[in-house]
C-alpha cells in the first residue's frame, strides 16, 4: 500500500509534489521534502540494513545527523556513495538506495549467523578471536571480515561532480539555527554585525518546527520563518542551509560543508555538488542543540525502538507515523510531548515513565487528555525480531533496583526519551574545558580557550525563555564589540508550557534468568556486557575502553552512546561520570566527502602547470613532455614511430656531430643588485666570487650549513653592481629563500637585493660543435670568436631587433651558448634559432638527450646533489675556497666527510657493453654473498652514451677515489638483475674538458 | 590553520607562511673559530618547547619577509610578531 503511514495532512513536506524512489530495488513513493527515512517510514519500511558486528536487523533510530543505523548506499546520476544517512537524504525523484552490511540480502542475512556465535564475539573480538593461528589470518578471518563487515561499498570510478573551496570572513558565525542560533543571528545582524547563520538540515528553526510554542503571538515555526526571511535580506547576513560547520580548528577558524546538489538528481550545469567553506570568524556562537539520550533496556536495538524526539519529528515534520500503537519510555517530559502530538493526530500512545509520581504542566496535559500513562514503569525488553511486536515492561521499585512481574503488551514502536545531551562537539574541538552538568547529567562547555560561546540547548538550557533571553543579550553583546553599535532588538513575548525535573534512571536492570542483550552504542554494536567485560580485563581509562570495545568510534561518532556508555563505566568503577570524563571530540563532526575536502585540486589541478613561452611551439613538433617540477618541459621530440631511447639519442647524437637547442627557460633564475653583492656571492658559494670580472660567469656550490650540498649554477656579473643567478630548476624557490634568509636575518647589513627572474627570462641553449657558426648568424653584428666570447663569457646581442643576453656556459660538455631574452620574445628566439639553424641540421633536444649529455660528461645533477652527499663526493672539492669563510664550511670537518674511504662520484660500465643499468641498483663486491649483501653504493643515474654508443652509469661509491678499474657487480633485486660491471673515471666523455674551450 | 599578523602585511592565513625554526638560534660569525660544540648547537640542536616561542617564519607567498612570531607551541597562541630587525625583548 501506498504510504499508509502517512496522515491525511499535516507536516511540512509538499504534498503537490510526488517523487518515485527506490530501496533495495522495490519502487516506493514520497513527496518532496522527505527525507529517504521519512518516505521508507511512511511505506512502513522499518528493516534498513544490518548491524556491524551481529548482522542483527536495523531500523531507524533518530531523525537527523544523530542516526547511528540507517546508513545507505546511496545511486545519483550513474555514480554511488557509501555511509549515506538515510535520515539526512533529502528524496528526489529517481533516488536509488540499497542497504548495507548485508548480504545476500537485508531479509536472509548470512552475516547474522554471528548474532548466535555472539558468545565468540565479545569486547576486544578484533585482538582475541582472530590472532590464532596467525596463517588463518589472510586466508580465513580477513576476507570474511572484509566481506561481512563495512558500512558500504566506495566507487572506484573517478568523481565527475566538482567541488569547491571557499574562504570567507565574519564577525559572526552561528553553527545552528534553532530558537538560539535564530535570536542570536538577528539581534547581531540588526546590531550591523557580519554574520553567518549555518544550518545543517534543509528547513531552518531547529526544535521551533517541532515544539509547542508561542513566540510574539506566532507560532515557533511562524516566528522561525518571520526571522529567516529578514535575515534574508539584509546586505550583511550570509545564510547557509544544508550547511554543517563540522570543524573548529586554531584562531577560530571553523570549515563547514554546504551540500548544494546532494538533494537533486542531477547536479546543475556549471554548479558544484558541495561546497567546502573556511570561515575565519571574530566571534562563534554555537547554537548546535543537543541530542537525545536513549534508555538502555534489552534488545533496545530492534527495528521500531527509536528516540521520542525523532517520532515527534517524523510527526511534525513529515506527517509520518512511525507506528499505530506507540508505547512511549521516558524518564523525563519530552516523551510526553511526543506522546500528546500522537493523541492529538488520533493514536492512542501508553506512556511508560520511570517517574513516580511527576508534577508539571505537560503531565497534567497528557493526563486531560486521557493517555495511558503507568509510572515507575520500565520496559524490560523489546520483543519481535526484525520489527517490534511487543514489549515486556514491568514496575520498577523507588530504589530502581528490583523489577516487579514482567508482562507483555503489545506495541509497534517504543518511542525512548532519557533526557537530553547537549551537542558540546564543536565548542570542546575549540580546546573549551567542558564540565559535568549534575542538574542534566551531561557535560556543558566550561572555559573558552577561542572566542566561542555555546547558547540555548547546547548549553543545558532547556528552557526558551532562557535560551532566547540569553541569545538575544550574548549576540548583542558580542556585535556591540565588533561594531560599535548599540541598536539592541526587544525580547518578544514567550509562551511555553512548564516542565518537570527528569528522572537520572537511564539502565534497566536485566529481570532474573534472562540475558538480554542491552546495546549502548547502536552502530558498533556494543552492549553493556562489552563494556564490563573491558574493565574486567584491566581497561580503566574512558580512551581505551573506548578503543578495545569500539565504544563510540563508528561515523556517528558516539553521539548517542557516549554518556550511557560513561554512565556505566561509572556505575562499575564507583565513580562520579566527570572522573571517568568524556573521550576527546575531534573533527568532523559528520562525514565529510574526500571531494569536498580535496576541492578542485585534483588531476591535473592539483598543483599549477607551468609553461615556458615556446611551449606551443614544442607542442606543434610533437614533443613528449615530462614533469619537472610544476613545469612540462620536452623529453624529447618524437620523429615517426620512435620511443623515447631512440628519440633521446638522435638527438643526443646530433648534439655531438651539429648543434642542438634545448629549452632551458625552467632554470631559476635570480637577479642580485646591489654595492654588496659580491660578497653575498662569496659567502653562500665555496669558492671565491670577490674577483670576478664584469661579463663573465662562474660556476659555484652552495651548501647548507651542515655542509651538504644545496644547489650549484653559474653566475654572470653583468654589471659592476647587477649579477644574474641561475639556480636548478628544483631548487629555485628554495634558493631564494636561502638568499633572503641571510639577507634578511644573518647580514643584514649587507647592502643587496634579490628577486626572482626566473619567469621574466625565456632561455635556449644551444650546443654542439656548429653551435658558434650559428651564433654568429644569428648575431651578424656581435664578435662571438673564441676571443670575443671565450668559455664563460658574457655578452649582450641584438637577436634580429631583440635585445639578448648570451652566455658562453655548457651543461652538455660541447662547445654551447645559453641565450636569453625577455619572455615575450622567447617564441620569436626559438623560431629564429631553428631557422637560422637548419643549414647547419639543428635539432631541438629535450631533457631525456639533456641528461644523456651531462651524465657522460660527468657532470653532476640533481640525482647526485640529493641532498645526502657533499662536494667531495660529487668530486666538487676543488671549488672549495681555503681562503674564505663560506655557508657549511665549519661543517666539513665533521669526521665522515672527511673520511679516506668517503664516497665519491665514479662512471660505471657493464663489461659486456650492452646490459642497461637501472636507476637505483645497489654496487657490490660479491653477487653471491649472502644477504644482507654489503652495500658498497649506488647508481645515480644511466644514460646510453652516445659517444661510445653503449650504456654508462653515474654511481656514488664508497672509497670511490680508489675504485677506478675495479670490477663489481650491479644488483637490482627490483629489476631482478645482476650485471658485472667495471669502475671507470665520471668524466667518460672529454675528460680534459677541451670541447668546451674550442 | 593559524593566522599570523605579517608586521608588514596584516593579518594573514598560516597557508601564506612557511616555517623557519628557532629564532633565537645566532650563526656563529663568519671567519671565527667554533668550537665542535658551537657548531653542532648551531646546526642540529634544538629544544622542543613546551609553551612560549620565538620563532621564524618566511611570508613566501606575501612580501616574502622572514618574520619573528612569539607563539605557544601547544595552545597556538600568537603573543606578538616582529620585524626580522626589530628587537623583540
Ligand atoms: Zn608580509
Amino acid at each position: 500500500m501506498d504510504q499508509n503511514f502517512r496522515l491525511s495532512d499535516g507536516g511540512l513536506i509538499n504534498r503537490d509534489k510526488k517523487l518515485s524512489f527506490k530501496f533495495n530495488s522495490k519502487t516506493y513513493y514520497g513527496y518532496e521534502g522527505d527525507t529517504l527515512a521519512s518516505a521508507l517510514i511512511a511505506n512502513g519500511v522499518h528493516l534498513i540494513g544490518r548491524s556491524f558486528k551481529y548482522h542483527r536487523p536495523r531500523g531507524f533510530f533518530g531523525a537527523g545527523v544523530d542516526e547511528p543505523y540507517a546508513i545507505v548506499q546511496l545511486y545519483r546520476n550513474g555514480e554511488t556513495e557509501p555511509n549515506i544517512k538515510a535520515t539526512e537524504q533529502e528524496l528526489f525523484e529517481g533516488l536509488e538506495a540499497t542497504s548495507v552490511n548485508c548480504w545476500p540480502s537485508v531479509n536472509f542475512d548470512i552475516g547474522a549467523i554471528n548474532n548466535f556465535l555472539k558468545i565468540f564475539l565479545p569486547a576486544g573480538f578484533y585482538y582475541k578471536t582472530f590472532m590464532w593461528p596467525k596463517s588463518f589470518w589472510y586466508k580465513v578471518y580477513e576476507p570474511f571480515i572484509r566481506r561481512a563487515a563495512g558500512l558500504g561499498v566506495a566507487s572506484t570510478k573517478h568523481d565527475k561532480e566538482r567541488y569547491e573551496h571557499k574562504y570567507e570572513y565574519c564577525d559572526l558565525l552561528i553553527a545552528g539555527s534553532g530558537p538560539s542560533g535564530l535570536a542570536s543571528a538577528y539581534a547581531a545582524a540588526k546590531n550591523g554585525a557580519r554574520v553567518i547563520l549555518a544550518e545543517d538540515k534543509s528547513r531552518f528553526g531547529g526544535t521551533l518546527l517541532t515544539s509547542d510554542v508561542n513566540i510574539g503571538n506566532q507560532t515557533g515555526k511562524e516566528w522561525a520563518e518571520g526571522i529567516i526571511s529578514e535575515l534574508k535580506e539584509m546586505p550583511n547576513v550570509t545564510v547557509k542551509n544544508r550547511s554543517q560547520v563540522f570543524g573548529y580548528y586554531d584562531h577560530n577558524m571553523l570549515v563547514m560543508s554546504e551540500r548544494i546538489s546532494d538533494h537533486l538528481p542531477k547536479t546543475k550545469k556549471f554548479h558544484p555538488k558541495q561546497r567546502l567553506w573556511y570561515i575565519r570568524a571574530k566571534e562563534v556562537l554555537i547554537s548546535s542543540g543537543s541530542i537525545e539520550r536513549p534508555i538502555v533496556f534489552g534488545n533496545n536495538d530492534t527495528p521500531g525502538v527509536m528516540l521520542s524526539s525523532a517520532a515527534k519529528e517524523y510527526l511534525k515534520v513529515y506527517g509520518v507515523l512511525v507506528g499505530r500503537n506507540p508505547l512511549i519510555f521516558t524518564n523525563n517530559d519530552s516523551g510526553y510531548e511526543t506522546a500528546i502530538e500522537f493523541k492529538k493526530n488520533g493514536i492512542d500512545p501508553i506512556i511508560l515513565d520511570t517517574r513516580k509520581d511527576p508534577q508539571s504542566e505537560i503531565v497534567e496535559e497528557a493526563k486531560n487528555l486521557g493517555i495511558n500513562i503507568k509510572f515507575s514503569y520500565v520496559v524490560v525488553a523489546a520483543q519481535g525480531y526484525k520489527k517490534v511486536k511487543s514489549a515486556d515492561i514491568a514496575k520498577i521499585s523507588n530504589n530502581k533496583e528490583q523489577l516487579g512481574s514482567v508482562e507483555n503488551i503489545k506495541c509497534d514502536c517504543i518511542c525512548v526519551s532519557g533526557f537530553w545531551t547537549p551537542t558540546i562537539h564543536l565548542a570542546s574541538q575549540s580546546g573549551n574545558k567542558t564540565k559535568f552538568n549534575e542538574d542534566i547529567d551531561a557535560f556543558v562547555p566550561g572555559t573558552s580557550k577561542q572566542n566561542e560561546t555555546t547558547l540555548g540547548a547546547a548549553n543545558g538550557s532547556y528552557t526558551l525563555d532562557r535560551t532566547l533571553k540569553s541569545s538575544f543579550e550574548t549576540a548583542y553583546e558580542l556585535s556591540k564589540k565588533i561594531t560599535n553599535n548599540d541598536n539592541k532588538v526587544s525580547l518578544p513575548n514567550i509562551v511555553e508550557k512548564k516542565s518537570t525535573t527528569h528522572d537520572k534512571f537511564w539502565c534497566v536492570p536485566l529481570p532474573k534468568g534472562k540475558n538480554y542483550k542491552r546495546f549502548l552504542d547502536f552502530q558498533n554494536d556494543v552492549a553493556v556486557s562489552d563494556v564490563e567485560i573491558a574493565l574486567k580485563e584491566g581497561y580503566r581509562s574512558i580512551e581505551h575502553v573506548k578503543r578495545y570495545t569500539t565504544l563510540g568510534m563508528a561515523t556517528d561518532q558516539g553521539k548517542t552512546s557516549n554518556l550511557n556508555g560513561l554512565q556505566l563505566v561509572s556505575n562499575i568503577e564507583n565513580k562520579i561520570v566527570p572522573n571517568v570524563g568524556h573521550t576527546t571530540f575531534r573533527p568532523p563532526y559528520t562525514p565529510v566527502s574526500i571531494g569536498a575536502i580535496v576541492g578542485r585540486e585534483v588531476g591535473k589541478h592539483s598543483k599549477p602547470t607551468r609553461k615556458s613561452p615556446m611551449h606551443t611551439w614544442h607542442e606543434k613538433n610533437n614533443a613528449i613532455f615530462v614533469d619537472a617540477g610544476v613545469w612540462l618541459r620536452p623529453r624529447y621530440y618524437k620523429q615517426g614511430n620512435e620511443n623515447l631511447f631512440e628519440g633521446s639519442k638522435r638527438e643526443a647524437k646530433n648534439v655531438r656531430t651539429n648543434v642542438g637547442v634545448c629549452d632551458v627557460t625552467t632554470l631559476g633564475k635570480i637577479d642580485i643588485k646591489g654595492p654588496d653583492a659580491a660578497e653575498l656571492l662569496n659567502r653562500v658559494y665555496t669558492n671565491a666570487w670577490l674577483k670576478l670580472p664584469v661579463g663573465k660567469a662562474r660556476y659555484g656550490v652552495m651548501l647548507r650549513e651542515d655542509g651538504i650540498v644545496m644547489d650549484d649554477g653559474t653566475t654572470t656579473r653583468i654589471s659592476e653592481n647587477h649579477y644574474h643567478m641561475t639556480t636548478t630548476t628544483a631548487q629555485a624557490a628554495n634558493v631564494l629563500s636561502h638568499l633572503e634568509y641571510y639577507l634578511q636575518l644573518v647580514w643584514p647589513e649587507l647592502n643587496v637585493n634579490v628577486v626572482s627572474t626566473t619567469e621574466q627570462w625565456a632561455g635556449a641553449a644551444i650546443a654542439g660543435p656548429k653551435s658558434r657558426d650559428l651564433l654568429q648568424k644569428l648575431f651578424p653584428k656581435s664578435d662571438v670568436s673564441n676571443e670575443g666570447l671565450p668559455f664563460m663569457g658574457y655578452i649582450e646581442g641584438d637577436l634580429f631587433g631583440v635585445k639578448a643576453r648570451i652566455f658562453r656556459i655548457s651543461f652538455s660538455g660541447e662547445l654551447a651558448y645559453e641565450v636569453n631574452v625577455e619572455s615575450d620574445n622567447g617564441n620569436f628566439m626559438w623560431e629564429k634559432i631553428m631557422e637560422v639553424g637548419q643549414e647547419f641540421k639543428i635539432e631541438p633536444y629535450g631533457t631525456e638527450a639533456l641528461s644523456t649529455l651531462r651524465i657522460e660528461m660527468g657532470h653532476v645533477a640533481g640525482s647526485e646533489l640529493d641532498g645526502r652527499t657533499i662536494s667531495y663526493d660529487n668530486s666538487l672539492e676543488g671549488l672549495l675556497s681555503k681562503k674564505k669563510d663560506f655557508i657549511g664550511k665549519r661543517s666539513l670537518t665533521r669526521e665522515a666527510f672527511i673520511a679516506e674511504d668517503r664516497q665519491k662520484v665514479v662512471g660505471v660500465v657493464p663489461l659486456d657493453k650492452k646490459t642497461s643499468i637501472p636507476e637505483g641498483s645497489h654496487l657490490v663486491k660479491d653477487s653471491n654473498a649472502p644477504l644482507p649483501n654489503p652495500k658498497l653504493g649506488y647508481i645515480s643515474a644511466s644514460c646510453w652514451s652516445v659517444e661510445y654508443d653503449n650504456p654508462f652509469s653515474l654511481a656514488i661509491l664508497k672509497d670511490g677515489k680508489n675504485m677506478i678499474g675495479e670490477k663489481l657487480f650491479v644488483m637490482s633485486p627490483l629489476k631482478n638483475k645482476v650485471i658485472p660491471v667495471e669502475i671507470v673515471s665520471s668524466h667518460y666523455v672529454d675528460p680534459k674538458g677541451e670541447r668546451v674551450r674550442s | 590553520m593559524l593566522h599570523i599578523k605579517c608586521p608588514h602585511c596584516g593579518m594573514r592565513s598560516q597557508n601564506e607562511f612557511s616555517y623557519g625554526g628557532d629564532a633565537t638560534v645566532k650563526r656563529p660569525e663568519l671567519n671565527k673559530e667554533v668550537s665542535d660544540q658551537d657548531w653542532n648547537n648551531f646546526v642540529y640542536n634544538r629544544k622542543s618547547l613546551r609553551g612560549k616561542h620565538l620563532e621564524l617564519w618566511q611570508h613566501l607567498s606575501g612580501c616574502r619577509q622572514w618574520i619573528k612570531v612569539e607563539r605557544d607551541t601547544a595552545t597556538h597562541e600568537i603573543f606578538r610578531t616582529f620585524k626580522a630587525n626589530e628587537d623583540n625583548s
